[in-house]
């Protein structure tokens, strides 16, 4: 399957293209050369992806093939390889960015027209699907480290696309800095890895590796402290919800669909390292995630800014993958069986769904945007009547983000549940508790746009508008995908059919037929149920009674949670009071005053020296004279005494 | 005959007198004369160890002649320069000479 | 054609430029001079880096290759030796290209351009001559004939504090050179004094003439710090920020991207390979210098206001990883580093070229008074981007490969204290990304506020020449770094081995 080269090939070869001649193309000659060679990779990975699922199983698992595969740069007895690995995981992940990149690609066309730098934000994006395919296909830890750093960079450039604003530039830094300081483990990770283990990459059971083995769960928590950062987990999740400065499908792509949960596919791709050297460390795996979903719930119920609503929506969905993750438990003998690692499905599959549907929901929210001209709720409200496509889409995807059935959310979600139950019944009631939070706000969000006070001073001056098609069909290709793949597995898990998620990717390969827990099942549909009438009551009216008398009650706790308990206050404290004030000023005036200072005190006491010594060349003759006869007449006395 | 001592003080007594000159002087024509006084000492001092250690010999009156004579070209020299300093900079005390110093 | 002959064109080739300079009588002849002298450095660079590859093929596998001497000085054993290895020519093939994008990037340089371009030439004679040269001595007078026109450079046409900058830094270098001299002859005589030839004596070690092991405890300091303060090893790089702030582009450009690898390169070639024993021995006082340079450099440079002190921060540190890998001792560091000296060059030329570019429309360099220059210099500022991604360390140009494999090949070693201070490096990563980012918010992005500043021009022709070239060996080294990567290992491997071979069969006897 060498072919799959150009699927890493083509975005880079048009990043290039477009990044140098950029400048010399028409904006729409740009946009088509970006959209086709993605278009083209969107088919290769979709050829890819048939080729790969019906061929035949080995053993009762899909093999992992090594389509490519070449040695980059030797690192004496190891090295670091480029190629590419196909696996079921790596080839639902190239399904999954190439659609989402490319509904992406097409929405841009209406979303970015006219702007300024048109062709420089397609090169970014060819840019940033490159370096994220190259990630998902990786043979090794350190190709994936350095496309990790590379969508990093991508991240940076798309966040700062509108370079002239502050609060970009600021968001754009952030998100560089707080991820490469997580990558700053991950490396160190990579090197505990690389050294004990004696090789960089996936093949887990090469010579060598066992006696390695007593340092692996030290080198796994220091990439997932790597991944986490990627994947925005408490307390590094920072950057974020500042990220949204970007262009609105920018945040779609990379801070909704793919890049966020990359760190939540690192751990996907060590899995079996996980669970056979480490199964003791996931639990800290579980308590990151758990914590930060319900913080990044909490948080999301009080924002009034869309897209920050949407992007603790989405640090807490990847929180759920994570936590999905972390359940998992070994079977015999430490190693993998379908059952204990149901999770591991179950997370996969929600980085699935979740990818469509919140990149509809981000695709949706840009429309908005793009008609009201802000991102406040307070200038939305009542927009229904206005733009019923993006109503509709944005209804379906908020439906199966709350896990409704039918939708492609309840599945994967129901999945994660599930396997938290069998974890501990503590971690499962408290998920079940987010995702009731999840329902809430999400409705909370869509009622605030489209029902509620409507805006009519803004609205009277400026009339929303339906978005054009461009910007609609990639709206309504991902709400179908979303409808289909939920109306399927819905009914595939409750009636027992095969060909659902599980018969695809699970933690050990095999196929893996999904049953649902019914009573899991109908008690988290209740609970969503529940939570979306109570933000039907209090949301949905011209008037919000309700939410005044709430808001009125707790407003210490509303401010706490507006700003996001100040965490961003605390990041700046330590960056600002203490990195820069008391570690980098006084070295610089250490280096300054004490380090150059001792130099210069060197120079000026050789200066001084001399200007001691310089009596003695005074140029006086008879000073000379002096000293001339006392020489003589030492020396005389020199030779009569001895 | 007059002992060798007398000629010998006189000629230490010019040489100190010349030294004690040359340090403490001011005036360039001042030092010039106190070096001639020390040059005249030490042709004393030639003179008068041939005359009474090495009669047969001549070598300490030919010293003392090229002696005279270097000391005349000098002091043609010496006078020379401070005419010219002077003309420069109306004065030839050496205090006050110090263009050259650094 | 003599090897002798062969290796000494990259002497010779500066020799006729200067005659032809001391010629020309208008701005183009000298121009002209300087195009055609540095193009054919660099094609005879690239021809040699060819030819060595062929004559490795053919499976010549002496440490050195086109090794020849002429006497100079029987009585003494100087001779002028060359030979060239994997690290040199690489070292080779990157001053060739820096002295010919540092002749684009003064191309406009006003007053007194031909006495500028001669002491430029003769700086760029130095450097290839220390790096043909195997005789100690050779290396040494090359050495120095690089380090004296840097103070005329300066002095004569730089900027600012130009006067005590240009006396501080040929201050402390020659310093360095004081040391270096009573290290080299130290080594001589020790070694027995009948050779300079350093690969004589390294053949010595451990043999017959072997330098006992309590002499190498003394010339080693002497050595590796007369190297060092080139290299800009704490606490003695001070002269670096002063001294990289006044100079003119192009002399930063060279300054930074040739000269100081000169440091490292001594510090591996002299002090480490013909002083194995006590490189072993003492080596972990100048592993913590060093890894105080590489955090100190990053968080000085955190706090700079003067884009050039923050590029010379930003060298601090990365010359420092680069002496930091070196003395990790293994062929992978070793071999980090001299991609790292090579990456370091490439960058950093860019990195000064850049800022001289801006400077010289803008006539400021306070970040503080520069802000929106991508709407205005889009030319120029997209470039500053790219250079300061490489010096964060973005794969796919050359930073990343060097620091990568620095950092690998760093954690190799087994005991904790290599690894502690490994790990204290990789802490560099971040802080670099800190003050680039914070240096391309504040001068490139946003509007910009200074209304003079808005009529300001893009790039000439000449200056995206010699930017281009950089930005194509930057990204050239990290797209595709395996063969460069090959040919350093195969300069490296053996003098490492020689190194870690090198027991302490001596400390047992009484060296004096």
């Amino acid at each position: 399957m060498e072919y799959t080269l150009f699927i890493l090939l083509l975005p880079f070869l048009s990043f290039l293209f477009l990044g140098i001649c950029g400048k010399w193309l028409s904006h729409k000659v740009a946009g088509w050369v970006g959209t086709l060679s993605l278009g083209a990779v969107a088919v290769l990975s979709y050829i890819t992806a048939f080729t790969y699922f019906t061929a035949d199983r080995v053993d009762g698992v899909f093999p992992t093939i090594t389509a490519f595969n070449t040695t980059w740069l030797p690192l004496g007895d190891l090295h670091f390889d480029m190629g590419i690995l196909l696996d079921p995981i790596s080839v639902m992940m190239l399904i999954v960015i190439s659609t989402v990149s490319l509904m992406v690609h097409i929405y841009s066309f209406g979303y970015m027209h006219g702007e300024r730098g048109f062709q420089r934000y397609y090169a970014f994006l060819s840019l940033f699907t490159m370096s994220m395919l190259g990630l998902v296909v990786a043979t090794n830890i350190f190709q994936m480290y350095l496309f990790w750093e590379l969508v990093g960079v991508s991240s940076y450039l798309l966040i700062g696309f509108y370079y002239t604003t502050p609060a970009a530039i600021a968001a754009s830094k952030k998100a560089f800095i707080v991820t490469r300081f997580a990558d700053m483990f991950f490396l160190i990770g990579i090197l505990i890895y690389g050294y004990y283990c004696k090789s960089f990459g996936f093949e887990f059971n090469e010579a060598g590796f066992a006696e390695g083995a007593f340092m692996l769960p030290t080198a796994l928590v220091l990439m997932f402290i790597g991944g986490a950062g990627k994947s925005a987990m408490f307390p590094l999740h920072i950057w974020l919800p500042d990220a949204m400065e970007g262009p609105t499908p920018v945040s779609a792509l990379i801070h909704a669909a793919t890049m966020v949960v990359a760190g939540v596919y690192q751990i996907a791709r060590l899995f079996p390292l996980w669970i056979q050297y480490a199964p003791d460390s996931l639990s800290i795996v579980v308590w990151v995630g758990a914590f930060t979903a319900f913080y990044a719930a909490a948080v999301a119920c009080a924002q009034s800014d869309i897209k920050r609503v949407l992007a603790f929506s989405t640090i807490s969905q990847i929180a759920f993958m994570m936590v999905a993750l972390g359940v998992c438990l070994p079977g015999h003998e430490s190693v993998i069986d379908a059952h204990g690692s149901l999770g591991y499905m179950a997370s996969m599959f929600h980085l699935f769904t979740h990818a469509m549907f919140k990149a509809c929901l981000f695709l949706g929210a840009g429309c908005i945007i793009h008609a009201v001209h802000s991102n406040e709720m307070s200038a939305m409200g009542g927009l229904r009547k206005y733009m019923p496509i993006t109503h509709v889409t944005f209804l379906i995807s908020c439906l199966a983000i709350a896990g409704i059935p039918f939708f492609s959310g309840f599945s994967s979600k129901d999945e994660i549940i599930t396997a938290c139950f069998e974890y501990s019944p503590v971690v499962g009631w408290w998920m079940t508790a987010v995702a009731a939070m999840t329902a809430f706000y999400m409705f909370r969000l869509y009622y605030g746009i489209f029902w509620g006070t409507e805006n009519k001073e803004l609205h009277a001056h400026h009339t929303p508008h339906e978005a054009p098609l461009s910007m609609t069909l990639p709206l309504i290709v991902l709400c179908i995908i979303t409808v289909g793949v939920g109306i399927y597995t819905t009914l595939g898990g409750f009636l027992g059919w095969g060909g659902s998620f599980g018969s695809f990717v699970t933690a050990n390969g095999e196929d893996y037929t999904i049953h649902f827990n019914t009573q899991i099942a109908i008690t988290s549909t209740v609970i969503a149920l529940i939570s979306i009438a109570l933000a039907t009551y209090i949301y949905k009216g011209e008037k919000q009674p309700v939410a005044d008398r709430l808001y009125n009650a707790f407003p210490r706790l509303h401010r706490w949670a507006y700003k996001r308990f100040y965490m961003d206050e605390v990041y700046q404290f330590i960056t600002h009071r203490i990195i820069f004030a008391h570690i980098s000023k006084p070295i610089a005036w250490f280096d300054r005053h004490v380090v150059d200072g001792f130099f210069d005190f060197l120079a000026w006491g050789t200066n001084a020296l001399g200007f001691q010594i310089r009596g003695l060349q005074s140029g006086s003759v008879q000073r000379y004279a002096y000293v001339f006869f006392i020489g003589v007449l030492l020396l005389i006395l020199t030779i009569l005494i001895f | 005959m007059i002992q060798i001592e007398y000629i010998l003080i006189i000629s230490a007594i010019m040489m100190f007198a010349g030294i004690y000159g040359f340090l403490t002087r001011r005036s360039t024509l001042a030092i010039l004369l106190s070096i001639e006084l020390m040059l005249n000492s030490a042709d004393i001092n030639f003179a008068v160890f041939n005359r009474m250690l090495f009669p047969t010999g001549s070598e300490g009156y030919v010293f003392a002649l090229f002696t005279i004579a270097i000391a005349a070209a000098e002091s043609a020299v010496a006078i020379a320069i401070m005419i010219n300093l002077y003309r420069l900079y109306k004065k030839i005390s050496v205090g006050e000479l110090n263009k050259m110093k650094w | 054609m003599s090897n002798l002959l062969f290796l000494s064109i990259f002497v010779l080739i500066p020799l006729l430029m200067l005659l032809g300079l001391w010629i020309a009588r208008t701005t183009n002849q000298v121009r002209g001079v300087m195009v055609v002298g540095s193009s054919a450095l660099l094609l005879h660079s690239i021809y040699l880096t060819f030819e060595f590859l062929a004559e490795r093929e053919a499976g010549n596998l002496a440490p050195m290759l086109f090794q020849d001497a002429w006497v100079w000085f029987p009585d003494l054993h100087i001779n002028y030796a060359v030979g060239v290895d994997g690290i040199s020519v690489v070292m080779l093939l990157l001053s060739s290209i820096i002295v010919f994008t540092g002749t684009f990037a003064s191309w406009k340089l006003k007053p007194l351009t031909k006495e500028y371009f001669l002491w430029f030439t003769l700086l760029s004679m130095g450097v290839f001559g220390f790096f043909i040269t195997v005789d100690m001595f050779a290396m040494f007078m090359f050495y120095e004939i690089a380090l004296i026109p840097m103070y005329l450079l300066i002095g004569v046409w730089g900027s600012g504090k130009k006067e005590y900058a240009a006396m501080k830094l040929t201050l402390m270098l020659m310093g360095g050179s004081a040391f270096l001299m009573i290290g080299i002859f130290g080594i001589y005589f020790g070694a027995g004094g009948n050779t300079m030839n350093i690969l004589d004596i390294a053949g010595h070690t451990g043999g017959a003439q072997a330098i006992p092991f309590a002499q190498q405890c003394i010339w080693f300091p002497m050595t590796f710090v007369g190297f060092g303060v080139l290299g800009a090893l704490f606490p003695f790089h001070t002269w670096s920020p002063d001294g990289h702030a006044s100079a003119p582009t192009a002399v930063s450009m060279l300054h930074a991207g040739v000269l100081m690898k000169l440091g490292g390169y001594g510090c591996f070639r002299i002090a480490m390979y013909l002083l194995p024993d006590a490189a072993q021995e003492l080596g972990w006082i100048f592993l913590i210098l060093t890894g105080i340079s590489v955090v100190y450099g990053a968080f000085s440079a955190c706090v700079q206001t003067d884009l050039k002190y923050i590029n010379a921060y930003s060298s601090v540190s990365h010359c420092g990883l680069v002496l930091f890998a070196i003395l990790m001792l293994n062929t992978t560091s070793c071999t980090g580093a001299v991609l790292q000296m090579l990456s370091h060059g490439l960058m950093t030329a860019l990195f000064f070229a850049l800022i001289g570019m801006i400077y010289g429309r803008t006539h400021t360099r306070d970040i503080r008074e520069l802000s929106g220059l991508m709407r205005i210099m889009p030319f120029l500022a997209v470039c500053y981007v790219i250079a300061g991604l490489a010096n964060l360390g973005l794969p796919g140009l050359s930073g990343f490969v060097a620091e990568m494999t620095i950092f690998v090949g760093s954690f190799q070693n087994a005991d904790t204290f290599h690894r502690v201070l490994t790990i204290a490096a990789c802490t560099s990563i971040v802080i670099t990304a800190v003050y680039i980012l914070r240096l391309v918010g504040k001068i490139l992005y946003g509007t910009c506020t200074n209304e003079h500043h808005l009529k300001l021009t893009d790039a000439t022709w000449d200056e995206r020449l010699a930017v281009i070239c950089l930005i194509l060996a930057v990204a050239g080294l990290g797209l595709a770094p395996l063969w460069v990567s090959n040919l350093i290992t195969d300069g490296v491997a053996p003098i490492v081995d020689h190194i870690n071979s090198a027991s302490h069969l001596l400390s047992n006897s009484n060296p004096f």
